[in-house]
């Protein structure tokens, strides 16, 4: 087997904690970390968050060294996966709290999920439902309940970009990728084997 | 479909598991941490953790288990945190926004508050904006009196006078995300829910329910889901004596057309 040397982008997101302790119980060399040569080194990087897309695009912005980052991910297609917050950071812009940019390195918007009568945030269990085939998805047709906390969610400008969704009044996405791109909006650190499934998946990439 | 939650209570005395009954009568059932790694492998949706220790003794005296000797509930949650991939819920002993802090920083997605939302008005309020509602949970505890039914606190000693209709309904306008609705009356009794209050404040309330207390049988769970707009059940003693039990317990209820999580979980 190949080596696995995972980096978990450290900016102060308060599930840290959680993440990392997923990875080591999947005995998987991990460390948290923002610095440059440990980023450059690693082979898979993944970028957790909780709180609001603009807070938490400021702190990525003065503790990550994103020029880095970019570098790894873009031009060296190193696999990368958003958690929650971190999944919708990759869209161009927000809408939480005002107007705020991101990443941009997926095309789409971050927005306020159209929940009905269902009341906001969405928290619990919910099904994540494949709507393309994907590395990442594998193994979880049948078994495929996942943790959620979220108000809003990433609308995606091409379709393609979505592998899997959820049902809570509207459908919105809950898992998206390009390439080596990925993000999903519920939390595998909380999601039990289905979690454990899908960043056994993520490291295979 | 956003399904409802099976949660098992596991309630903290001095550093031990124990079994509650009518609030008052605590038996010891063994190491926390066994018992909650033994409850995340049953596919429990979450766990509610809460510390009934009237003083601030810990001590898990038994090295023969092969841990170390954990003297405070806080360096008890950090050990579950290790080993518990599910979300949880820690309660007992919080008064500020820097117990709040101290809880999620050690891996706890939401806290629970009781006594101290009755005697510090602006705590929800603030918890609330600092953390998100989200992660704050307000116990309430109720019993039955001749003036109908009221709000406990202090661990079900102290009548606040409260409804509780109207106390739910401040508890959510001040910020509360969910509600844990607890009867003194029926604690440890495993006569099953009282159903007639949960429906009462499931029914008015727009943050989420979670119905605990009197639990004897699986069949009080889907009772509660049918009959009433709870969102999640909660039982603390039911689910220790039985080998496997919450697995038992949700194949009972997906088995009986009940909006719950599939039993089975994913070996990696």
């Amino acid at each position: 087997m190949v080596r696995k040397d995972v980096c978990i982008l450290d900016y102060g997101s308060g599930n840290v904690g959680s993440v990392f302790n997923l990875l080591k119980h999947l005995k998987t060399n991990v460390v948290v970390s923002n610095e440059k040569k440990i980023i450059e080194n690693s082979t898979h990087l993944i970028l957790p968050g909780v709180g609001s897309f603009g807070s938490a695009m400021e702190k990525i912005r003065s503790k990550l060294p994103l020029d880095v980052i970019e570098n790894q991910v873009i031009n060296k297609n190193k696999p990368f996966l958003g958690i929650c917050v971190g999944m919708q950071v990759l869209a161009g812009y927000g809408l939480e709290f005002g107007k705020h940019s991101g990443l941009g390195w997926i095309d789409g918007v971050v927005d306020l999920i159209q929940s009905g009568e269902n009341p906001l945030p969405h928290i619990g269990w919910n099904n994540v439902d494949s709507i393309c085939e994907s590395k990442l998805m594998d193994g979880l047709e049948t078994i495929n309940d996942f943790y959620f906390v979220n108000s809003y969610c990433f609308k995606a400008k091409d379709k393609g970009n979505v592998l899997a969704e959820t049902e809570y009044h509207e459908k919105f996405a809950s898992v998206i990728g390009k390439d080596n791109i990925l993000g999903v909006q519920f939390h595998p650190e909380k999601s039990q084997g289905a979690g454990q499934k899908i960043i056994t998946n993520f490291l295979e990439y | 479909m956003k399904k409802n939650r099976v949660i098992p209570v596991l309630l903290l005395k001095n550093g031990w598991l124990v079994q509650s009954r009518e609030f008052s009568r605590h038996q010891n059932l063994g190491n926390p941490i066994d018992a909650v790694k033994r409850l995340s492998k049953w596919a429990s949706d979450e766990l509610i953790y809460l510390d009934i220790s009237r003083d601030d003794v810990y001590d898990i005296k038994r090295d023969d288990q092969g841990y170390d000797n954990i003297n405070s509930f806080l360096g008890i949650i950090e050990a579950v945190s290790k080993e518990v991939f599910m979300p949880m819920t820690i309660g007992g002993k919080i008064k500020n926004l820097h117990d709040i802090e101290k809880r999620l920083l050690l891996g706890a997605d939401k806290i629970s508050i009781n006594t101290e939302a009755y005697k510090e008005n602006k705590l929800i309020e603030n918890a609330a904006k600092e953390f998100g509602s989200q992660c704050i949970v307000v116990s309430m505890d109720v019993k039955k009196t001749l003036q109908g039914n009221r709000v406990f606190t202090n661990f079900g000693t102290k009548d606040t006078g409260h409804d509780p209709s109207y106390w739910s309904r401040r508890l959510e306008d001040s910020g509360a995300g969910e509600i844990l609705l607890n009867s003194i009356d029926l604690d440890g009794t495993g006569r099953g829910y009282d159903i007639e209050l949960i429906d009462q404040i499931s029914s008015q309330c727009r943050c989420p329910i979670i119905a605990l207390g009197g639990v004897g049988d699986w069949s009080h769970f889907k009772e509660a889901l049918d009959k009433t707009n709870v969102d999640s059940v909660a039982a603390a003693n039911i689910f220790q004596y039985t080998d496997q039990s919450v697995y038992l317990a949700k194949k009972y209820l997906a088995k009986n057309d009940c909006n719950v999580r599939k039993p089975d979980l994913l070996k990696i």
